[in-house]
């Protein structure tokens, strides 16, 4: 096992960057879609909610797979050069911002609808009274499900190995294939996305400490 | 009473799956030949994305081609006429690992012998002797492997050499690994690469299935393709062999390649008997 890694160190470190930066960039991206698609779907204006409901609903429901090679093989064909990188990043983040749009909108509905009518008998517009008074309690509701999401999307990331991405999973097959040795070299791989998730699980429970219980 | 049946079940089962489990650790080492003759079959690792050697047909939801031929003809050779094959889907990525694992009694999937494998497998005899090319759009600027220079991107399939031949033939150019032959053409169609490269005849089957896309510069490696067996399995592979010369010579063996390849296109059948 051990030679496994020692001898593949740089190809499976390069792997691991290209997860990790495609987990980075899917994370910041979905968390923006989502919340976006979050507030549509509770909007006041009844076509905005429709907009946002059918993009939650359409895109958790489809694998994740599908959508992504829907990027690298559909998009390039017909719209813009896209290579299996983006592509498998694009993916994953539509994909997650589904999921983190109804964990968001969750967390929004939580918050007792008092606090909202309290907050606009003040005089404060709708858009004031969900920054300042309802996200800042949602946000404390939201951060444990946040942070399965994130969890969940860092282990998606190796949907980029079925579009050539160059992650931690395609140099983990190569590996495989050129040694033989799919046993160790899975656990290797194992162990990598371990080194990834661990610390976030820890960070999501020492932000859920911080905040939730402040 | 009722409990103590159910307990007795209980027990029984997890003796029998037990026994299984233990069954499943040796079975690669277990003589395949004797228990292809007492189960009168024999577990072949078949391709099934792989126009001409091993193709499901949506239609029927049978695997069709060369291989899955040569397979049934060589079982029936072995056995006896009453014998029959039993195929299971392979990918290149996955057809090693569950030949040692002793899923399969023997891998017929358009794979080419080499020192590298070699040293973990058995080969029989070559049943097919291919050579790696490039497939490309029709009207592509690469013409053979030399136009593959530095910016250019080759697609090739996980698990098979010809991804290594690339690098070795022409190491500037990127080389874009994914999972089977069907994913890999979609993706020379959306045009993520500049060509595909892996044996010929794999190739012209992607050609003839697109006639926009066609088979350049010749071959640039040779690729004997042979049945690969777990290391060990000596009886398997000697009667493969003797199966194997003999469908050569009473002419079966002519007949199944004839009738895959005679009408291709730029296709020399005399090159690969």
């Amino acid at each position: 096992m051990l030679n496994i890694l020692t001898n593949n160190f740089g190809t499976l470190m390069s792997g691991l960057g290209y997860t990790l930066l495609s987990s980075l960039i899917a994370l910041v991206f979905s968390l923006i879609v989502g919340t976006v698609f979050a507030l549509m779907e509770i909007s006041p204006a009844k076509w905005v909610r429709v907009i946002g409901k059918t993009y939650v609903e359409v895109i958790r429901n489809i694998p994740l797979l599908v959508i992504t090679m829907g990027f690298y093989v559909i998009v390039p064909k017909y719209l813009l050069p896209v290579d299996g990188f983006t592509a498998g990043t694009i993916g994953l983040t539509i994909y997650t911002s589904a999921f983190i749009a109804e964990t968001v909108r969750a967390g929004i509905e939580s918050v007792a609808v008092g606090q909202m009518e309290g907050a606009r008998s003040v005089g404060l517009s709708y858009a004031q009274a969900m920054r300042q008074i309802v996200f800042p309690q949602a946000i404390k509701i939201v951060i444990p499900p946040l942070g399965n999401q994130f969890i969940n999307l860092v282990k998606n990331s190796s949907i980029l190995a079925f579009v050539a991405g160059f992650d931690l999973m395609y140099q983990g097959k190569i590996i495989a294939n050129a040694t033989f040795n799919t046993f160790d070299t899975y656990l290797v791989v194992g162990l990598l996305y371990l080194v990834l998730t661990m610390p976030m699980s820890y960070l999501m429970r020492h932000l859920e400490k911080k905040w939730v219980t402040a | 009473m009722h409990k103590l049946k159910l307990w007795l079940t209980a027990v029984a089962l997890m003796v029998v799956a037990g026994v299984a489990a233990g069954c499943g650790a040796s079975v690669a080492d277990q003589d395949a030949l004797a228990h292809a003759k007492k189960t009168d079959t024999i577990v072949w690792g078949v391709k099934a994305d792989t126009r001409l050697f091993g193709l499901m047909n949506t239609k029927t939801g049978k695997i069709q081609g060369f291989e899955i031929d040569m397979a049934n003809a060589l079982t029936k050779q072995v056995l006896g006429k009453a014998a029959k094959a039993t195929l299971v889907q392979v990918t290149s990525d996955t057809r090693v690992p569950m030949l040692k694992g002793g899923n399969l009694d023997a891998v017929i999937a358009t794979m080419t012998i080499t020192p590298e494998r070699q040293k973990v497998l058995d080969f029989t005899d070559s049943y097919f002797k291919a050579g790696q090319s490039l497939l490309v759009k029709k009207g592509s600027k690469v013409h053979s492997i030399k136009d593959l220079t530095a910016g250019t991107k080759v697609i090739g399939v996980q698990g098979s050499n010809s991804v290594d031949n690339v690098k070795k033939a022409a190491p500037q150019t990127t080389v874009l690994q994914l999972a089977d032959y069907a994913q890999a053409f979609t993706a020379l169609k959306s045009g993520q690469g500049d060509a595909l490269s892996t044996d010929n005849g794999i190739l012209y089957g992607m050609s003839q299935q697109d006639p926009g896309y066609v088979v350049v510069g010749g071959t640039f490696t040779k690729e004997p393709y042979g049945i690969a067996l777990n290391q060990g399995q000596t009886n398997l592979r000697k009667a493969l062999n003797k199966a194997l010369a003999q469908l050569r010579a009473n002419g079966t063996y002519e007949r199944l390649i004839n009738k895959w390849f005679a009408d291709i296109p730029g296709f020399d059948i005399k090159e690969v008997e």
